[in-house]
């Protein structure tokens, strides 16, 4: 791993060490740093904090928002809670796929831009149905208002 | 710091806090929790800012939480000295201005959608506004857990002392011992408002008399029902009401630790307690010597990592732990052996929220609202197809219809009712004959359904029941943890079968196969995830067999959801020609002349429903 890799990972260990902190804490700040867990952090990570690796891999992939693939610039939430799913939330996330030319329900889209995710309850109910993107909630969605608002990211992306 | 005794500095803090909550100047606050800011409040609270400073306005501007009509969101509330609150609904930028240019003029804004009176001396003032107390949102509610929410700046400890606010700590920690602690508890009759409805007062019991050097109290916030948003809204909105009730457990239980598990989904409410537990912290409600006494406590947070099965107690304390959050076998029940090995109350947000009003009102002023099993009151988001969607907290005892019908306004369009799933995936669906039934713990278990967290998600004509029961297996399927195999295997069975009900493939044997699976499940799975998890399809083939027989006999969906079995077509006599579910379809599939009733090409259409979705007047048919 090179030095400024490297370097960001020590300081992370270093305080998980300071805090006593949990596996799924050290998780959470690799993947807030580096967008995702990348297979050479969490190696180098379990060597430093001696973990074995099977185990750092038994909590990331059991844990749903832990990610081991890189994302997109932007992350697409919809929400597949029991408000959303009444008011057609799964017919929303097809669109969304189809808009990203994607071959499953989830997944990052060719050029990188997007990552589409099916979501737990966001506890907008309200809304119904809401999409995330990034950190910021959009709430009664319709599947031609979900392609305007991706066309908007993505001209601000270019 | 301190400088004072204890007691007396929760005096002058709540002095300075009663200052900042009445004024004697015009106060606006904006509901800003995480749907609230959805709907554009931040947008709203910076429009005011800036209209304030542009016209040197002597105004308090303030955040708030929720305030339960998140139909109307966002919400802004204009307090006048003395006087009322006002609320206004769906405020934009335009509205703010509106708002302001009013107070410029010392007149009252317009369009106000109800008041509250500031005071028992409040000056009669906007009679033509509505009375928030025989609102018909407001008028059968009766707010104790969410009794600050919305009202106080969830951000300033002193709004929250000046509501009474650990009052109740300050009560237990002078006036009584552990065990009468626990007793006061147990006279109000609270119980555990997560879902399973267990005595808290017992909990808290039990745990007192374990050995144990170390005891711990965990708040439990890894709310993961779908449609149920009431812990995120309380963290929100009064996360002092939260911390209090924990420090209260932990000295009733001698404890001195307490760890809040909040779902990882939830950001802001994350933010708000770190505030809440910094500012209690700095004002010796945290930390060595609680208010000056002996008692010592202290809280931390540990972020969920988004898995469903760790609201189930012994899965939360593995997480906790840092590892797979798998369930084990109980007995040895947490209060018992629980965290690291300690004897561990675990309680809900909401639970907690009213052990801190218990406190400081008295258990016999609590157990006065409700039934004979269920005391006190219960907060429910109230979603789905229903007009008012919103946070609501009402007495037990309180039928269903009550609640949907005058709280919620009924359903909109004009649709029938068709039924009400309670208790997320662990629920049931409630159908419309039951309708009157009234709200408790017991009562619901009657129906097949439970009280569960609180989501109340509201069906109507248009939702299959047989597409909500495949719904729920398929999240429950996913969120299995795996480890027995009732639940990894018998999950994916009976969606299989579901899937083929749903998509025309169902046989006339499937129903009883679906059932006696469940009831396999249901007697043989390890935790409450797997023992509950037949509950959807098994309330659902009791109360709406004829669908099921629909799917299975006739091949059909009558609320014309699932795919395989509906065909897209627009109705001539309805369609107005407008054209947009032209532009809407992304396969081209519908043509037509314009002001002329189009037609959709079945052979091309791909029944993803936008152009039902979009069409201004209905006339898609399904």
């Amino acid at each position: 791993m090179k030095l400024p890799r490297k370097n960001k990972v020590d300081t992370i260990i270093a305080q998980y060490k300071k805090d006593s902190g949990t596996l799924i804490s050290l998780l959470q700040d690799i993947q807030s740093e580096f967008g995702y867990l990348p297979k050479d952090v969490l190696s180098y990570a379990g060597q430093s904090a001696d973990i074995p690796l099977s185990k750092i891999f038994a909590v990331s992939s059991f844990y749903h928002s832990f990610s081991l693939e890189p994302r997109g610039k932007h992350t697409v939430s919809v929400c597949t809670g029991t408000a959303c799913h009444v008011k057609n939330a799964g017919n929303l996330a097809e669109s969304i796929s189809r808009e990203l030319g994607l071959d499953k329900d989830e997944g990052t889209s060719a050029d990188g831009i997007f990552t589409l995710k099916k979501v737990r309850c966001l506890g907008c109910c309200s809304m119904a149905p809401v999409v995330k993107i990034d950190g910021d909630i959009h709430g009664g969605m319709t599947q031609v208002k979900a392609g305007k608002l991706l066309h908007h990211y993505r001209k601000d992306s270019k | 710091m301190m400088k004072s005794s204890p007691l007396t500095h929760l005096e002058k803090l709540e002095k300075s806090g009663q200052a900042s909550l009445f004024p004697n100047r015009i106060k606006i606050t904006v509901g800003c929790a995480s749907c609230g800011i959805a709907a554009g409040a931040q947008a709203v609270l910076e429009a005011f800012a800036k209209g304030i400073k542009k016209h040197t306005l002597d105004i308090q501007l303030q955040k708030t939480g929720c305030g339960g009509m998140c139909h109307q969101e966002p919400l802004v509330e204009v307090w006048i000295p003395g006087k009322v609150r006002l609320t206004y609904g769906r405020v934009d930028k335009e509205m703010v201005q509106t708002i302001l240019t009013a107070i410029q003029k010392d007149a009252v804004p317009e369009g106000a959608l109800l008041k509250t009176p500031l005071g028992a001396a409040a000056g009669i003032c906007c009679e033509d506004v509505p009375d928030s107390s025989s609102h018909s949102f407001y008028s059968k509610q009766n707010r104790v857990a969410l009794r600050n929410c919305g009202v106080i700046d969830p951000e300033n400890i002193k709004e929250y002392i000046a509501r009474d606010g650990y009052q109740g700590l300050a009560l237990a920690l002078t006036e009584k011992t552990p065990a009468k602690v626990i007793k006061e508890v147990e006279k109000s009759g609270l119980r555990g408002r997560g879902g399973g409805g267990f005595p808290t007062g017992l909990k808290w019991k039990t745990c007192r008399s374990a050995r144990g050097k170390q005891k711990y109290i965990i708040c439990n916030a890894d709310e993961g029902d779908p449609g149920a948003y009431m812990d995120r809204s309380i963290l929100e909105g009064d996360p002092h009401a939260v911390i209090e009730g924990m420090v209260i457990a932990g000295y009733a239980v001698g404890a001195s630790q307490g760890v809040i598990y909040v779902r990882d989904e939830y950001p802001l409410a994350i933010e708000r307690l770190k505030i809440a537990l910094d500012q209690a912290r700095k004002n010796i409600i945290l930390g060595t010597k609680v208010l000056g006494t002996d008692f010592s406590f202290d809280i931390r947070i540990s972020r969920g990592a988004g898995a469903f099965v760790c609201g189930e107690e012994t899965a939360l304390i593995k997480s906790v732990e840092g590892e797979c959050g798998e369930p084990r076998q109980k007995p040895p029940y947490p209060a018992v052996e629980g965290l690291y090995g300690c004897p561990t109350v675990i309680n809900n947000v909401e639970t907690l929220a009213n052990v801190s009003a218990v406190m400081a009102g008295g258990a016999a002023r609590f157990s006065a609202v409700g039934t004979d099993t269920s005391k006190g009151t219960k907060v429910f988001s109230l979603v789905g197809k229903v007009n008012n969607v919103g946070l609501v907290e009402v007495p037990m005892g309180i039928t269903l219809r009550d609640i949907i019908f005058d709280i919620g306004g009924g359903i909109p369009g004009g649709k029938a009712f068709k039924a009400v799933q309670t208790g997320g995936p662990s629920g049931g669906c409630i159908p419309a004959h039951l309708i009157d039934m009234p709200v408790g713990y017991d009562e619901l278990a009657k129906t097949g359904s439970i009280m569960g967290s609180g989501g109340l998600i509201v069906m109507d004509e248009k939702t299959c029941m047989v597409d909500v029961a495949l719904y729920f297996l398929r999240f429950l399927e996913d969120e299995s943890c795996g480890k027995c195999t009732p639940c990894r295997v018998g999950l994916k069975r009976m969606r299989e079968i579901l899937e083929d009900i749903c998509e025309g493939r169902g046989t006339a044997k499937d129903l009883s196969l679906l059932e006696k699976l469940a009831n396999t499940i249901k007697d043989s799975a390890l935790c409450g995830l797997g023992r509950t998890a037949p509950n959807p399809v098994l309330s659902t083939i009791k109360y709406f067999k004829n669908e099921y027989q629909a799917h299975i006999k006739d091949k059909k969906c009558p609320a014309g959801v699932c795919r395989e079995l509906v065909q897209y077509a627009i109705d001539k006599k309805t369609c107005i020609g407008c054209g947009a579910c032209v532009k809407a379809c992304p396969v081209s599939a519908i043509s037509g002349e314009k002001k002329k009733a189009h037609t959709i090409n079945k052979k091309k259409c791909i029944k993803c429903g936008a152009c039902s979705e979009i069409c201004p007047v209905g006339a898609v048919l399904t």
